[in-house]
């Protein structure tokens, strides 16, 4: 009988605070995750919004080729057109 | 018989308190690990817009730089070839100060030349002129301190060059006349517009005296 009490007071005293207490930290821990994953979903959608303006590369990179291009026109006819140093 | 029955009640009792216990922590865990699933599908989803607009950048820019690189090498070429070593050095060190001890790509000799006097690339009037503005990229290297403007960015002061038309960005610029058969416009047609003309040029015509008019010679 005084074994059956004092397993109860253990029960009581010791088993059911450390159960509620670990709970209580997942809980804890769980919720505190849910702020940073709504930053980071915030953040990656605000990079893929700056990352709109990636395919106007595809017009520099026309733009790019079309003033090289001229550039070259016009170093040729420089060549052509102007002594070399030596 | 009743501390028997009494134990047996605290024991049902601590049972009954740990398992509601379990049962809140872990239903609101659950709830918690809900919200954080449709979070991260929210992340994954962007993540992979991000991966998909991001895929091409590295091969087109890729490509620009290997077109800009071309468009270097071509000018550095050219410049030396028509400059020489020497007075191109000194060309660009003039326009980026400092830029001599770099030196060209191509061309790594070009960092043993000693950089010649902007004086002795450039005219005596440009640098008269780059000396009084102190706004043109000549003037970097001016003793008097640095540019006014930034000269790899700055084009306020150059468009400021060109008569006030677009400076100020107007929201209604005056538009381009139309032209054209079909134009809203039409302006009446001279019919002595590209007909032949009445008299000759250089010849005389004769006044009522017999005598030729001079005033009137073409």
């Amino acid at each position: 009988m005084t074994l059956w009490w004092i397993g109860d007071i253990v029960l009581l005293v010791v088993i059911l605070p450390v159960v509620v207490y670990l709970l209580h930290r997942v809980l804890g821990v769980a919720r505190s995750i849910i702020p940073s994953v709504r930053a980071i979903a915030a953040v990656a959608a605000a990079g893929s919004k700056d990352l709109d303006g990636a395919a106007l590369l595809l017009t520099t990179r026309d733009q790019a080729t079309e003033t090289i291009a001229g550039v070259a026109d016009y170093g040729g006819s420089l060549d052509v057109i102007l002594d070399d140093a030596a | 018989m009743l501390a028997l029955v009494a134990a047996g009640a605290v024991l049902i009792v601590a049972v009954v308190l740990i398992v509601l216990a379990l049962v809140f922590y872990l239903v609101s865990v659950i709830v918690a690990l809900a919200k954080i699933t449709r979070g991260l599908d929210d992340v994954i989803s962007a993540v992979g817009e991000i991966v998909r607009k991001s895929a091409p950048v590295n091969e087109i820019v890729t490509s620009i730089n290997q077109q800009l690189d071309a468009g270097v090498d071509a000018l550095e070429g050219l410049l030396v070839k028509k400059a020489g070593m020497q007075d191109a050095v000194g060309l660009v060190d003039g326009l980026y100060s400092g830029a001599a001890a770099v030196g060209f790509r191509n061309f790594p000799e070009s960092t043993t030349v000693t950089p010649p006097r902007i004086a002795e690339v450039y005219t005596r009037g440009t640098l008269t002129l780059a000396r009084l503005g102190r706004e043109a990229p000549i003037a970097a290297a001016n003793p008097a301190g640095p540019v006014l403007r930034n000269v790899e960015a700055g084009s306020l002061a150059a468009r400021q060059l060109y008569p006030e038309i677009r400076q100020t960005r107007p929201e209604h610029l005056q538009r381009s006349p139309v032209i054209g058969t079909d134009a809203p416009v039409q302006y009446e047609q001279r019919e002595d517009i590209g007909a032949p003309r009445k008299r000759l040029p250089g010849r005389q015509t004769a006044t009522p005296n017999g005598r030729p008019d001079a005033t009137r010679e073409g």
